[in-house]
This record gives C-alpha cells, sequence and structure tokens, in this order.
C-alpha cells in the first residue's frame, strides 16, 4: 500500500518534470497558475486546514508580499528572488499584527473580520496609501527573476522556478505536519478547550499559523510579481480568497496531495472546458454543492499520521 | 507545606454564588475527594484550580505560588493536570496521539526545528512517543494505542483521559468523575489505578458520586453544599457528621 502510493507520486513528479516539453506556451502558463494557486492554497491550509480557523482573507497576505516585491523592486532594484524571504517577513509581520486581536474569535465570526481584512488591503492599495502602491493601476515594471545570471522569463522557465518551490514547500511543511508543532495544531482544531487543558497554549499556535502562512503567501506574491512583472489591486480581491478557501475544502482541508489536487480541480479544470465558459460555474457551484453533501472532508482527506510500530518501541525499551 | 490551597475563594455567576468563600488545603502525596449534590459547585472549583474560570475573591496557591492570573496552559506545565466530566477526548485522533497531546508541554521543538528535523528534535519526538506509551500501558490501553479515540468504550475513554493528563508529568492530578459511566470490574479496576498514581508520587484529587469508590480510596474528603464547604475529615468522620448525613446522604436513616 504504502509502496504504491510512493509509486503514484514518483510517476506524477516524472510527468511534471517532462510536461513542458510537451505543451505548447499557453499550457505551460495554466500550470504556472495551478502551481502558484497550489503553493498559496498549501500556505492557507496550515491555518484552515490543520488549525482549522476559518480564514477568507488570504489574498491580503499575498497581496502584501507582491507589494513588497514590487515597490522594493522597482525603487530600489534589489533582485526579486532576494525579495522573496523579505516579502514573507513583511507578510508575516503584517499577519501577527492584524491576527494578534481577532484569534480568539470562533468559526463564522473570524471568517467575516478575515473578510473585512481582505476588503481593507485592497481599498487600501486602490486608494494608494502613503503614495507607494500606485493606486489603481497598481505597479508595473517589475523584473525578471535571475537565477545566477540566467534571467527566468519564459513561461517554460517560470514552470521549473514554481514547480521547485512547490517541491520545498510540500518538503517543509510533510515535516511540519508530522511534528509537536502540527500536533499542536491538530489538537486545537478538535476541542481547543482539551488543548489548553493539556498544557498546549492555544492562542500561541493560532497565532503562529497565521504567521507561518502569511509568510509563505508573501513568497508566493514574490513570484507572482515577478512572473506578471506588473500588478494591481484587483488580482488581490475577495474573489481570490473564496477560490483559496475552495481549493482547501474541496481537495481535502489538512492534506497536502488533497489541496494540490483542489488546486488543480479549480484552477486548471476550467481551462480545458473553456468551451463551456458560461456553464463553468454553474457546474463548479453542482460540484462544490455536491461535495458537501457526500464527502465532506474533501475528496483526498489527510491519513492518520504515522509513527513506529508500537511492538518496536516495546523491543527497544526492554534493551537496556 | 501543602501541596494545594484554596485561601477563601469564592466565584459568582450573575447573581449565584457558585463557590463561596472556600478553603481547603491539598497534602502531597494523599489522596483527597471532593463531594457533594449535584450543582454545589465541585466542578467549579476544578475549573478554578485549572485556571478555566478566575475567582472573584481569594487565592490559589500551589507549591506556594499564586495560580489565578496564570492561564491554563501555564497551570498545567507547572504540575497540575485534569480530566473532564464530561469525556473531551480529540476524538478522531488514535489513542496515542491523545496521549501526545499530554506530552507536548515538556517539549520544546517549535516549527523551524520540526522543518530542519534537528537531531534533538528527532530524540524528543521519539522520548516522547515512548513516554505515552509507557502511560497507554500504565492505564491498560497499550494494545488500543493505534484505535481512533472514538471506537473506545466508555470505560476506556475515560482511562485514555487519565493518560492523557499523566503525560503532562503532573504533581497534582484532578480528576472529574474518573467513575462516570464505568461498570463495577471497571470502577474495582480504577481504585487500583488511582492508588498507583498516588504511588508514583502523583496526589490526587477528584470528585465523585459513587459513594462506595470515594470511601475506600479516599484518605481525606471535603463536602460542598451551595457553593459552601460544611465538613472536611477523613472518611469515617464525614460518614458520622450529621451535616453531612442531612445534606447529602439523606436524613431517611434505615
Amino acid at each position: 500500500m504504502k509502496t504504491r502510493r510512493s509509486l503514484i507520486y514518483v510517476l506524477i513528479c516524472g510527468i511534471l518534470v517532462v510536461l513542458p516539453v510537451f505543451l505548447n506556451a499557453y499550457w505551460v502558463d495554466v500550470l504556472n497558475n495551478v502551481g502558484l494557486y497550489a503553493i498559496l492554497a498549501l500556505s492557507l491550509n496550515v491555518i484552515l486546514g490543520y488549525a482549522g480557523m476559518f480564514h477568507m482573507g488570504h489574498a491580503a497576505f499575498y497581496a502584501i508580499g507582491a507589494y513588497t516585491t514590487a515597490i522594493l523592486n522597482t525603487t530600489y532594484h534589489i533582485p526579486v528572488l532576494w525579495l522573496m524571504p523579505l516579502s514573507g517577513l513583511v507578510a508575516g509581520f503584517f499577519a501577527l499584527i492584524v491576527a494578534r486581536p481577532i484569534i480568539h474569535l470562533r468559526g463564522d465570526y473570524l471568517l467575516i473580520v478575515t473578510i473585512g481584512m481582505v476588503e481593507i488591503v485592497r481599498i487600501a492599495l486602490i486608494n494608494n496609501v502613503f503614495g507607494i502602491t500606485g493606486g489603481a493601476n497598481g505597479i508595473f515594471g517589475i523584473a525578471r527573476p535571475e537565477f545566477f545570471g540566467f534571467r527566468i522569463r519564459q513561461p517554460h522557465e517560470f514552470f521549473y522556478l514554481i514547480w521547485a518551490f512547490m517541491a520545498v514547500t510540500i518538503y517543509l511543511f510533510h515535516r511540519l505536519e508530522n511534528s509537536r508543532f502540527g500536533r499542536a495544531l491538530t489538537y486545537l482544531r478538535e476541542d481547543d478547550v482539551a488543548a489548553e487543558g493539556s498544557g498546549v497554549n492555544t492562542a500561541h499556535y493560532k497565532l503562529a499559523a497565521f504567521v507561518i502562512g502569511a509568510f509563505w503567501a508573501g513568497m508566493v506574491g514574490t513570484l507572482y510579481a515577478a512572473k506578471m512583472t506588473i500588478i494591481a489591486p484587483e488580482s488581490f480581491n475577495f474573489w481570490e480568497s473564496v477560490v483559496l478557501f475552495m481549493i482547501v475544502l474541496l481537495g481535502g482541508s489538512g492534506s497536502i496531495p488533497g489541496v494540490i489536487l483542489g488546486a488543480f480541480l479549480v484552477v486548471g479544470l476550467p481551462e480545458i472546458f473553456r468551451e463551456f465558459a458560461t456553464a463553468r460555474m454553474m457546474i463548479f457551484g453542482a460540484a462544490m454543492v455536491a461535495m458537501m453533501i457526500f464527502r465532506t472532508e474533501g475528496i483526498l482527506p489527510p491519513q492518520p499520521r504515522k509513527y513506529p510500530p508500537v511492538g518496536e518501541l516495546l523491543a527497544d525499551e526492554a534493551k537496556p | 507545606m501543602s501541596l494545594l490551597q484554596l485561601d477563601k475563594v469564592t466565584k459568582t455567576f450573575g447573581g449565584l454564588k457558585a463557590v463561596d468563600n472556600v478553603s481547603c488545603t491539598v497534602e502531597r502525596g494523599s489522596i483527597v475527594g471532593l463531594i457533594g449534590p449535584n450543582g454545589a459547585g465541585k466542578t467549579t472549583i476544578f475549573n478554578l484550580i485549572t485556571g478555566n474560570y478566575r475567582p472573584d475573591q481569594g487565592d490559589i496557591r500551589f507549591e506556594e505560588r499564586s495560580v489565578i492570573k496564570l492561564p491554563t496552559h501555564l497551570i498545567v506545565a507547572l504540575g497540575i493536570a485534569r480530566t473532564f466530566q464530561t469525556i473531551r477526548l480529540f476524538q478522531k485522533l488514535s489513542a496515542l496521539e491523545n496521549v501526545l497531546a499530554g506530552c507536548h508541554c515538556r517539549m520544546h521543538a517549535g516549527a523551524l526545528a520540526a522543518m530542519a528535523r534537528l537531531p534533538f528534535q528527532r530524540r524528543e519526538e521519539r522520548k516522547a512517543l515512548e513516554l505515552a506509551l509507557g502511560e497507554l500501558r500504565f492505564v491498560g490501553l497499550g494494545q488500543q494505542a493505534d484505535q481512533m479515540a472514538a471506537n473506545l468504550s466508555y470505560g476506556n475513554q475515560r482511562l485514555l483521559e487519565i493518560a492523557r493528563a499523566l503525560a503532562t508529568q503532573p504533581r497534582l492530578i484532578i480528576l472529574d468523575e474518573p467513575a462516570g459511566g464505568m461498570n463495577d470490574q471497571e470502577t474495582a479496576a480504577l481504585v487500583e489505578l488511582i492508588r498507583s498514581i498516588r504511588d508514583r508520587g502523583v496526589t490526587v484529587l477528584l470528585i465523585e458520586h459513587d459513594m462506595s469508590l470515594v470511601m475506600k480510596v479516599c484518605e481525606q474528603i471535603v463536602v460542598v453544599e451551595y457553593g459552601s464547604k460544611i465538613a472536611e475529615g477523613d472518611p469515617a468522620a464525614i460518614k458520622q457528621n450529621p451535616r453531612v448525613i442531612e445534606a447529602y446522604l439523606g436524613t431517611d436513616e434505615e
């Protein structure tokens, strides 16, 4: 069972590596969008999936990362890839400040406040706060990322950059999931009174989930800014947050493979069925309704964590 | 010096005095029972000790340190663990992961250590696993480690809560109706378990409605009624106390 699963993953990785060779620029760009949304949804998954906090304002963190990159790159000409961790830090710091007073809110109350947050950020960007965001037109002329003197500009070059970052994200988040930190988030999702009563600092972990999710979304913001070279407030509206929310819930909240599959379905599938553009939203709505009735955990719900077999530990204990 | 000291503790909800000027002490290494009719304020006292509520007046000291202003997770870290009257397990997680929740407060690895999988983090994980498994076996659930908590029997779920509380390595464990929903055999085993918890050096404070269990296992009993303490003493004295008989055990002598 386990070997079959890893075989499937290796196969998918292999297909992804050679895929750009067979696809035209348009379809590679579709895959790039799927990748960006998937990484964003993985970062939302830390907050929504692992910790179970209904956060529908993730586009705000994404926007802050993208604008940090755009502003610092166009004014100070700092290389884009260097700005990636910095954009993450700025978004994470923003999350620290705005999430602090709202993390004790539960369920739908938190949802409403986070929707307010993403709208405030978008409107602030349109109104050209501090005179640095360029208003409704946004910022253009963002440089392409450079990698040891190699400039990334073609869609298939971006493809490898985005999907390599995806691989790093999966690797790190998988480790995070299977650790004391990941377990703490699961405990507070399941029952935060019991978690606190077992000695888990629930307020700290809720905040930490927000900061890590925002940090990652900020870094994706850098990739987005570099890929588009032009960003505007309308790219970070409430609808983007809804799409990310939908990806996580549809794919399987708390499950890394589920979230990636969700990104393919929500972002990739509509491109394949472009002819039915008018019926698209109706089909989506119906699919969401069906999911919520028949499979509330998502298409690929998370697997239970694996621990060394109990017998092995017992044998170890008997030795000394 | 007593382990836990309640000093004139009062808690009101609206106009209701749930706990009224209660003082009592729990000595190190003892098994203390807290009894009283329904609604007497027993669970409220527990919630005050563990920081779920703040007292309006009075002080609660654990090892000479006031705990009334501390959040619950810090009180757990200081050494007070509890179980809940209405079972509050992480229903969808395995028994082992439930107990690992208790290990959490004795571990240190954060998000970065987890992502880098530092050597100390891996050692710590392994130690926590062994400790969690040890606690599961201590309460007699060693074979059920992989079972989902929701699939355990009611009695076993109570035991799992005790294992999770013990995994925090407490000096005082507070059990809220541990025998609730248990059959006679399970209750008899629970008496033995409570004694062996004490023999490990953990002081036990418990609320229980099963009088035979309380009389059998407790060395000291505190009786509350309408939020006030009405009696305190060893089981023999409590059985003789006229106020207790009137308030709790009933006036009808047969």
